[in-house]
């Protein structure tokens, strides 16, 4: 069967994408925990209201709203470059590919082009930000499986390297505030993409010790696989995106799909997976960091001189003509996308951020119905959230 | 055999944890506040004035023109324009703020304002050591405070404050170009009105 | 990927009578949409993912926006009767005469959806469904029975916009608590000075809560019956 005609399987039960009814096996009250929000594993301030039957889930509610920031309120009153810095502030690990959603999205309403080295530098940081994103992941899910931090702080040990050139070319670790509609914010130095390249070839030795470290090991095998199944033809009616969607087996990737930037010009494979659990989407995680490798070392090497902004953007009194557009990238965790709707003022009309944290948690009751609520930690930690992006 | 898994990696941690005590490269801890690493070139922090020569009051480049106050996205600088002119630095009478205040409790250091100044005049510092016991004082920056010299943003900055150097040297030259060529024009002027009657009569 | 022209003949001549129309879009991106009629939506929507060749089984973003009521000012040309004095005598005549009328455009609430194919691997498709007025007719139905993924932002909606959506399996508010009144995002919102915070070097926030203070210091002595 083709994987279309397996998606759009028709003739579909009624209600075949909602959750299952449980019923709890023996008599006895059903025990309900509010999973959080004080909660070391819960990535943030969230809540699950968990109804158990002994040790068995029988009902997960996901509760959220503590991060609320009203974020896309406080862009309609400010200019679309305002907004800038806090979109750094939606996903707040992974601030760069914030950013280059938001520019990608004015750039698709204006018709506003990039230069070359403008476009190369966004895949250099993009990626980079991808390989810091998956290596924190992994290092969060392990530590909630109870390795007590120590995979993270080997992934923190790289992000480390990753944070100090970051600092060099945008000024800030973490809340960077670089890219603009029309290219970048400052041109990278020739001295950077020097130490750029000592850190790439420093990554491939830090992915062997990583996986040395974690994927033979049988605790994690015996913890992780057949946890949390996910069913492609759900997972793509749900609007699962990102590594999760390919471990679902879905071959779905939005920069071969869209092709935004010059991400054409970079052969790179995607990894799928075939059991649809958590252990898959750990081992793609890993995987989709070596493929990431592979395109930091091509753009390093093809980067070419030029001008980083375009000559006719324009910083201040940017006022794009009336209409909208909808503009999307592979973000880290999923599909990032901004919905913007302009009156021909200085302040967009309608500013909406499609948070991948937020779509992919809608799934979660499904994936943890029948496992144990031990489980329903490492399935949470699995589907990689951050509260920034799923409250805004 | 099982357990190979658990044994690999416990070897990997032990390399790393032997290792922590003899490879260079792993003894990066720092014995902060009386060590301290040099800060890369490029961090910002909080926003500072600039200031050209010795008097921070004559010297200011800020001309109040509050582009940056109106960008700030969340409005944390307050400027209240003065009622008189000083002359800048290439000689024409500006006016310039009588109160500049930056409240850092709420800047978040996006540097958003350093990028519209027309002037030069606002950049970012590198100074991050601010706590301070005074909540709100404390951490209200006026005029005074934020204004620091040029030969401080040049040992913070160096690469920037010298490409900063040369644009305004380039539009010092351009202002001398205009007010000499228009010296020039009216000083022609002044001499050919005599010889305008003679031609009207033709 | 068809074009806007393509997908409305597709549904007229699947769903005749559906009334479907296309929203142009002036900006450079070309994301027309197509507005669906309430009443119909989810048999377009059933049809738009279980088509063949659109196969549009991935919803990607469900949004809502405010489009507030508009006063609009008009010159109309009305026939009145007007009293002059012709010759010395009064005459009664029915003249043409221009009168400047206000009348208030009713807003609405509206519901976007961006549809792409996972299949097919293309997209997008902007679909759109508006409310009949922003007070009391603000139901919409719900296509979660459709796409899963429009479970949570539609709750989002009506929690932020009021927008009710027929046939959500659950719908309570998402990222406003439970006993919240009002919604946040309409445009004519205005937001409560009565939360707990601290006050800071603003001299704005801290006249604002000095008044708040001040007002309830009053209520407290006048009701404390002294």
């Amino acid at each position: 069967m083709t994987l279309g005609a397996f998606i759009q399987e028709k003739n579909k039960p009624e209600g075949w994408n909602r959750p299952l009814a449980m019923k709890p096996d023996g008599d006895g009250e059903l025990l309900e925990v509010a999973m959080g929000p004080h909660h070391p594993s819960t990535h943030g301030v969230f809540r699950m209201d968990v109804s158990l039957d002994g040790e068995r889930v029988i009902r997960l509610k996901p509760v959220f709203g503590y991060l609320h920031r009203n974020h896309e309120k406080l862009a309609e009153g400010m200019s679309y470059l305002g907004s800038m810095p806090f979109t750094d502030r939606l996903d707040y690990i992974c601030s760069l590919t914030n950013n280059w959603a938001y520019a990608l999205a004015v750039e698709e309403l204006t018709g506003q082009a990039v230069p070359e080295r403008a476009e190369y530098l966004r895949v250099i940081l993009g990626e980079l930000t991808r390989i810091v994103n998956h290596a924190s992941s992994i290092g969060f899910l392990i530590q909630e499986m109870g390795a007590s931090g120590t995979p993270l702080m080997y992934a923190f040990k790289a992000r480390e390297n990753v944070l100090d050139l970051f600092e060099a070319l945008t000024g800030a670790r973490m809340m960077c505030n670089y890219m603009r509609f029309g290219g970048c914010r400052v041109d990278a130095s020739p001295a950077w993409l020097e130490d750029t390249r000592k850190v790439v070839a420093g990554l491939p030795q830090f992915v062997d010790e990583f996986e040395r470290l974690l994927t033979g090991n049988e605790i994690l095998m015996a913890r992780c696989q057949g946890i949390g199944i996910l069913k492609p033809e759900l997972a793509v009616n749900a609007g699962v995106t990102g590594p999760m969607l390919r471990a679902s087996g879905v071959n779905y990737d939005i920069r071969k799909v869209d092709g935004y930037g010059i991400y054409n010009r970079f052969p790179f494979r995607v990894p799928l997976g075939e059991h649809w659990d958590v252990y898959d989407r750990f081992m793609i995680r890993l995987l989709e960091i070596r493929e990431s490798i592979k395109i930091l070392e091509q753009a390093l090497k093809e980067i070419p001189t030029g001008t980083v902004m375009d000559s006719k953007a324009k910083i201040r009194g940017f006022r794009p003509k009336p209409g909208e557009a909808y503009g999307r990238i592979e973000a880290p965790k999923g599909e990032l996308g901004f919905y913007l709707i302009s009156d021909g003022g200085p302040n967009p009309y309608r500013y909406r951020v499609r948070p991948p944290s937020l779509i992919n948690l809608t799934i979660l009751e499904d994936m943890s119905l029948g496992q144990n609520v031990a489980d329903v930690v490492l399935i949470f930690g699995s589907v990689d959230i951050v509260l920034g992006e799923v409250d805004r | 055999m099982l357990g190979e898994g658990l044994l690999k990696g416990l070897a990997e941690t032990a390399r790393n944890f032997v290792g922590s005590f003899v490879s260079k490269e792993r003894l990066t801890t720092v014995q902060y506040p009386e060590q301290r690493i040099a800060p890369i070139e490029a961090t910002r922090d909080f926003p500072f004035l600039v200031y050209d020569g010795g008097d921070w009051q004559a010297g200011m480049r800020c001309v109040a023109c509050q582009i940056c106050e109106k960008e700030c996205p969340p409005k944390c600088i307050y400027i209240v324009k003065s009622t008189d002119k000083k002359p800048d630095y290439v000689g024409k009478p500006q006016f310039y703020p009588a109160r500049f205040d930056i409240d850092i409790s709420v800047c978040m250091s996006c540097q958003i304002c350093v990028e519209v100044c027309p002037f030069e005049a606002i950049k970012m510092d590198t100074e991050f050591e601010l706590s301070t016991t005074d909540r709100f004082g404390g951490l209200l920056f006026d005029r005074e405070r934020l204004a620091k010299s040029d030969e401080y943003y040049h040992r913070i900055h160096p690469t920037e404050a010298t490409a900063v150097d040369a644009r305004l040297a380039e539009g010092k030259a351009k202002a001398e170009i205009k007010t000499t060529t228009a010296a020039i024009a009216s000083a022609v002027k002044g001499a050919e009105i005599p010889a305008r009657p003679a031609g009207d009569g033709d | 990927m068809m074009t806007v022209e393509g997908i409305k003949m597709m549904i007229d001549a699947a769903l005749p009578g559906s009334g479907v129309e296309i929203v142009p879009n002036p900006s450079p991106s070309g994301q027309h949409s197509l507005r669906l009629d309430p009443r119909h939506a989810v048999a377009v929507a059933k049809f738009l993912r279980d088509d063949e060749e659109l196969a549009l089984d991935f919803l990607s973003n469900a949004t809502g926006v405010d489009w507030p009521d508009k006063e609009v000012t008009e010159k109309v040309k009305v026939t009145r009767p007007v009293t002059k004095t012709l010759e010395g005598v009064e005459q009664t005549t029915e003249e043409i005469v221009e009168e400047t009328r206000k009348r208030v455009e009713p807003g609405c609430l509206e519901a976007v959806y961006h549809l792409y194919s996972v299949a097919k691997k293309h997209g997008p498709v902007v679909i759109r469904m508006k409310t009949v007025n922003r007070t009391d007719q603000v139901e919409l139905p719900s296509l979660t029975s459709i796409w899963r993924s429009a479970e949570f932002q539609e709750r989002e909606i009506f929690d932020l916009f009021g927008i009710v959506f027929k046939g959500h399996p659950d719908l309570r508010r998402l990222l406003m608590w439970d006993g919240f009144k009002d919604h946040p995002m309409r445009r004519d919102y205005i937001d409560p000075d009565d939360f707990e915070y601290e006050p800071t070097a603003h001299d704005e926030v801290l006249a604002r809560a000095a008044a708040h203070r001040a007002a309830e210091a009053n209520q407290e002595g006048g009701s404390a019956g002294k």
